[in-house]
């Protein structure tokens, strides 16, 4: 009978893909996995608060908050479109590519400078249609449903491999905390550098893939109307 | 206050102490701006939301566990009850940010950077990395109030309650579920899946683990549409007993797992705010159309990371 302790990893993992509320998830899961396992309610009480005070390092995100919104108040977002507006000669694709760059850059460093509601809605995405236009075409239907699947593709590619780049991020810390549990000691500027090769592959196969997507797109709709 | 004054107590512990205060009184401060939010439909539930964690931050490590642990579920029990909602939205218009930057300029990007150089900077040195993140904030303040004293303390701890208030309830997914993984790990669950999928994969076969460990975390995580959550389960079942133990650096596999589990992120509706969420503000007209840009990466990147950690196992 010892398969009903997973009752709470079924939990989890049926409560996540049903898309109910992720801390109601986790609490149910949890004291769902301490009542069949025979753990007590107050050691379980016990355990919640032993384990969070642990594991605050994974709120210091919330003292980055302290200036992430007040950068954003300063022009961080103009500073950024103003870096990407240098590049000359561009393409959607080499708009899009250079703001993987940045966004990766940017990550690594635990910025955000504000996601596709923020940056790529306003200003990503118009930026690379006017390389389109500036050459006197239209811009064509389904280029710009491309356009903006690859914005948003390379938004969540950048962000995703470059984050854990930074020294502190919360998947480390959260890695960090999991080994802990185990037994494990960990560094956390180990954790980071382990992945440095992990953020310039994704980075580049990223850039790459988009860069040369674009170029088929725009050979495509635009060079045989001449 | 004998903490601090202790000489026993490194330096760097009681540094960081000071930055979990500082983090508790932020979201206590959070907790007071909502209550006093006429704007706010449910100022009680936010506030006893962000009050309960702050304090357990701040103070959490001279208060008693089972105090910690009641103030855990009473924060939790708001946002299930969904009582935490944000309040007025301060944001800044593009009119005022427009202003900003045509004072400041590209002189922004030295406060943005400097949270992330400092963190390095004291990890390389051997210090906390967090104390590091810390003084970054510190002199990223600094200098934004030298770029213009408009930014005064009262604007950043108004903007980080902004901050906080937009992402909620789920900005405590990390350490709740790091507090479900202890949890398991308490009651054992981890033998029990060794058990189950030691009959499918031999013990030992480290090859095979990683194999099932990286694919495993990707399609859990294409399931949960969370790599968070799915770490926990995964590294419990199957990382420790498959992998860990077989290894010259577990934690280099952990947090690749992780990496791993990004890659189904980038495959799954389930992860909504990434791959659906964009295609209603982007106005696109497949409502597939991130995610199919993204499988060719997420395959390439899967494919790299397994090569990788076999490499380095």
């Amino acid at each position: 009978m010892e398969y009903i302790k997973l009752l709470g990893i079924l939990i989890v993992v049926l409560g996540f893909a049903l898309r109910l509320d992720s801390i109601l998830i986790i609490v149910s899961a949890a004291f769902v996995t301490a009542l069949v396992s025979g753990v007590d309610i107050v050691t379980l009480v016990e355990t919640f608060g032993e384990s969070f005070v642990s594991n605050r390092s994974m709120t210091i995100f919330i003292l980055v908050m302290l200036v992430t919104g007040t950068m954003e108040r300063n022009g961080l977002k103009e500073a950024s479109s103003a870096l990407i507006g240098r590049v000359k000669g561009a393409t959607a694709g080499i708009v899009i590519a250079s703001y993987g760059i940045i966004r990766g850059i940017f990550g690594a460093f635990n910025v955000g400078i504000g996601g596709v509601a923020g940056f790529i809605r306003p200003v990503l995405i118009p930026m690379a249609t006017a390389t389109v236009e500036s050459k006197g075409y239209k811009v064509n239907d389904n280029h710009l449903e491309q356009i903006k699947g690859m914005s948003a593709g390379i938004e969540n590619i950048s962000w995703f491999f470059c984050q854990v780049l930074f020294v502190g991020g919360s998947g480390a810390l959260l890695v960090q905390g999991t080994l802990a549990n185990l037994g494990y000691d960990s560094e956390l500027i180990k954790l980071a550098a382990i992945e440095i090769p992990v953020a310039l592959a994704g980075v580049a196969t990223g850039i790459v893939y988009y860069y040369l997507r674009d170029r088929r797109l725009c050979r495509k709709y635009y060079i045989k109307e001449k | 206050m004998a903490f601090f004054t202790s000489p026993d107590i490194p330096m760097m512990t009681k540094l960081l102490e000071v930055v979990y205060i500082i983090i508790g009184i932020i979201c206590i401060y959070t907790a007071g701006r909502n209550l006093f939010d006429r704007e706010n439909p449910s100022p009680w539930g936010t506030s006893l939301f962000w009050g309960s964690v702050g304090i357990v931050i701040a103070f959490g490590r001279w208060l008693p566990n089972i105090v910690n642990g009641s103030l855990i579920l009473l924060m939790s029990a708001s946002a299930i009850l969904r009582l935490v909602k944000p309040g007025q939205n301060l944001t800044p218009t593009a009119e005022q940010t427009k202003a900003r930057f045509e004072k400041i300029g590209m002189k922004i990007f030295v406060p943005a950077l400097s949270i992330g150089v400092f963190s390095l900077i004291f990890a390389l040195l051997g210090g906390n990395a967090l104390v590091g993140t810390g003084f970054g904030v510190l002199v990223a303040m600094i200098l934004l109030f030298a770029y213009s004293r408009d930014n005064r303390p009262k604007v950043f701890f108004d903007d980080a309650a902004r901050f906080l208030s937009i992402v909620g309830p789920t900005s405590m997914l990390p350490p709740l579920l790091a507090v479900l993984g202890t949890v398991f790990t308490v009651a054992g669950v981890g033998d029990v899946i060794a058990d189950i999928v030691g009959r499918i994969i031999p013990q030992g076969n480290v090859t095979a683990g990683i194999i099932v460990y990286a694919l495993g975390m990707m399609l859990f995580t294409m399931i949960m549409g969370n790599a968070f959550a799915a770490i926990t389960v995964m590294t419990v079942g199957i990382g420790a007993p498959f992998v860990l133990n077989y290894v010259k650096d577990p934690a280099a596999m952990v947090m690749l797992a992780l990496t791993c589990g990004y890659c189904g992120t980038l495959l799954t509706p389930m992860a909504a705010n990434f791959n659906i969420v964009p295609v209603a503000i982007l106005d696109m007209k497949d409502k597939m159309g991130v995610i199919k840009n993204q499988i060719l990466p997420a395959a390439v990147m899967i494919v790299f990371q397994i090569i990788y950690m076999i490499l380095i196992k």
